[in-house]
């Protein structure tokens, strides 16, 4: 409510002030609110960043809980409405919303986070997490008493897939007979049933947690049952520090602070980026040196490096699917196309990605 | 299957249904005497981070569910204020009680998201949430008090003509509701997942709604109906884990298929009446007429 306030005032200074409009207008949409500790938290500190180091060059206005409906159009309008010039719409099912509008606002230029569409004046950002699921699964390969892993996914999509399968390779590399348990949630953002879920997982058997959803709810579940936990998004140790790991961390802002710098600039293109550790856009947090061995931390660390140098990449042949059909030979790595589209499990993991 | 599994999960659906209980039996007995409060998921979010913000500052868990009460009957008693006394249409003050409170606990818990916190055990308040229902349905069936409630919900002029005050047992009926719907939520931010943050209830307060309707306002049912919704949660999640397909995203929408169903039964008149809904649902009660 305050934050609708707060855009009400922000939107009346904008529609009385625009005559002298020099400050670019950055507008984004949240999925969650920036208190969630994990994915939309990390897009307001990257947006944060964005402004100190912009400075008096652009002014940002965020709109938090977005449902991935046709309110997220609405969302987006208005934003696009109140004069906005950069739009970030923060979560994949975002997409074809942020196209619907983006048709009507040609002037105006949106970027769709972890999106595969382009336009005009529509970029897509990501970042390759997959990259730290492959140290994650390294971890919990050597961290595994019980040889089962809890995964708790969100939502079918490219994204948590890649994540899952990533997460396997290295930890079956480890462990071969390592068994992986999935619990598909449907949502991104529930603290209750993000701990039935890990707790469930637990109950099964699980010895360390893994998730891909937005709170460190599971994270302190596993704390709570004595198991081992990867959090989410931030570094989430504070909240389960006897069972953290470690976290992927998505750093947002270098990236925010360019484009917004380009639409001031004028030098805004649409384009596709995808970038990972070698840029700093996923970055591990420190390592747990009560619950990890040094040698092990030493092993993760090495692999940040070789993944930071291209040698090592988590998708490198041979992938076989479910069906025990090669889809990445030997020597070679996955093309970033069969990543982005990825919907199938690779060869060990029990189920079906549901559809 | 072995033993611990089966316990391990009871107790998952235990401790997950629990919140569902006690806003379920709360908003049955406000509608029973005639109002609908559609605020439940805002007044548990505010019981949610009052419990919290008060557990945090004092390190008391007694002060904590008590000023969460508190809040509650606070954030219901506006409510009964505007739609008992100055005749707001029942709906729309519902559905602004709920925006108002997912505002204003986003407001008041600013500062303490991501505080950590020591939860308590769920287990005085699982027990609790039988009690209740079983108080609940002694109450209406069994006593003359709960006779007259219904009677208010039912026909409020009849309830009047005996000499009743219509207005006085719907705002207890109210304030009622309001305190179990903090309780639900205090339960969630303290026992089921000790932390605070905003829009955790993530929609219980809906379901606990629907769950009224499925219950065709009886509140054993009201229980049974909880655990329907909260085990087959649960049940899927292990179906899942334990490798079967299984399809998810259908059993995150059942309950509100089954209400709709419900809903649909309970439109023709004659069935309503079988079905047990307070005839006087949302009908406003002008003194004097």
């Amino acid at each position: 409510m305050v934050k609708f306030i707060t855009f009400i005032l922000a939107f009346l200074v904008f529609a009385f002030g625009s005559a002298n409009a020099d400050p670019k207008k950055v507008g984004f949409i949240y999925i969650g609110p920036p208190g969630d500790h994990g994915w939309t938290y990390m897009h307001d500190v990257g947006r944060k960043y964005m402004e100190s180091q912009l400075g008096d060059s652009i002014t940002s206005t965020y709109i938090e809980n977005v449902p991935e409906n046709a309110d997220a159009v609405r969302a987006i309008r208005k934003l696009a409405d109140s004069g906005h010039d950069l739009i970030f719409t923060t979560s994949f099912n975002y997409m074809d919303q942020t196209h619907e509008v983006a048709k009507d606002f040609p002037d105006i230029k949106f970027e769709h986070a972890t999106g595969y569409m382009q336009a005009d004046n529509v970029a897509t950002y990501s970042a390759r997490f997959y990259e730290g699921r492959m140290i994650e699964g390294h971890i919990a390969g050597h961290m595994s008493k019980t040889g089962t892993i809890g995964y708790i996914a969100s939502f079918p999509i490219p994204e948590v897939v890649r994540g899952i399968n990533a997460f396997y390779l290295a930890a079956a590399k480890v462990n071969p007979d390592i068994k992986m348990k999935i619990i598909w949630v449907f949502t991104w953002y529930d603290p209750g049933k993000e701990a039935d879920a890990a707790n469930t997982l637990i109950n099964q058997g699980a010895d360390i947690i893994v998730q891909h959803t937005d709170t460190y709810a599971p994270c302190q579940a596993a704390q709570k049952a004595g198991v081992f936990a990867f959090g989410q998004a931030s570094n989430q140790e504070a909240f389960c520090p006897d069972a953290h790991l470690t976290s992927i961390e998505d750093i947002w802002g270098p990236y925010y602070a360019d484009r917004a710098k380009a639409v001031v600039d004028g030098t805004w293109s649409s384009g596709d980026t995808w970038d990972g550790m070698d840029k700093g856009m996923v970055v591990m947090s420190p390592y747990n040196t009560k619950l990890m061995p040094s040698s092990l931390i030493q092993e993760a660390v090495n692999m940040e490096v070789g993944i930071k140098d291209g040698t090592l990449h988590p998708f490198t042949g041979p992938i076989y699917n479910q069906a025990g059909e090669l889809v990445v030979p030997e020597g070679e790595v996955a093309p970033d196309g069969m990543l982005l589209g990825m919907n199938f499990y690779v060869q060990g993991i029990d189920g079906e990605v549901p559809q | 299957m072995s033993i611990e599994l089966i316990i391990g999960i009871l107790e998952i659906i235990l401790i997950a249904t629990t919140p569902l209980v006690f806003a379920g039996i709360g908003e049955l007995v406000t509608e029973k005497s005639g109002v609908l409060n559609l605020g439940v998921e805002g007044m548990m979010l505010v019981g949610a981070v009052t419990a919290f913000v008060t557990l945090v500052i004092t390190g008391s868990y007694f002060l904590a569910f008590f000023i969460s009460i508190l809040s509650g009957i606070v954030m219901s008693g506006l409510f009964a204020i505007l739609v008992l006394f100055l005749m707001s249409n029942q709906i729309a003050t519902g559905l602004a009680l709920t925006i108002f409170g997912i505002g204003l606990s986003s407001m008041l818990g600013k500062e303490y998201i991501g505080t950590p916190i020591d939860g308590l055990s769920p287990w005085l308040f699982v027990i609790f949430s039988f009690v209740i229902v079983f108080l609940i349905s002694y109450f209406f069936y069994k006593t003359k008090m709960g006779l007259i409630l219904r009677a208010v919900g039912e026909s409020h002029n009849s309830a009047h003509a005996l000499g009743y005050s219509v207005i006085k047992i719907r705002f207890l009926s109210i304030l009622f509701g309001g305190s179990m719907c903090a309780l639900a939520g205090s339960y969630i931010s303290i026992c089921y997942a000790p932390m605070w943050q905003e829009g955790m209830t993530a929609g219980r307060g809906w379901i606990a709604l629907a769950l009224v309707v499925f219950a065709t306002w009886k509140p054993e049912r009201v229980l049974i109906g909880a655990y329907i919704f909260g085990g087959v949660t649960i049940l899927q999640m292990n179906l899942q884990a334990l490798g079967l397909r299984f399809p998810g995203q259908f059993f995150s929408m059942a309950p509100y298929i089954a209400t709709i169903i419900v809903l649909v039964l309970i439109s023709s008149n004659r069935l309503r009446i079988k079905l047990s809904a307070p005839a006087s649902l949302t009908i406003p009660f002008y003194k004097g007429r």
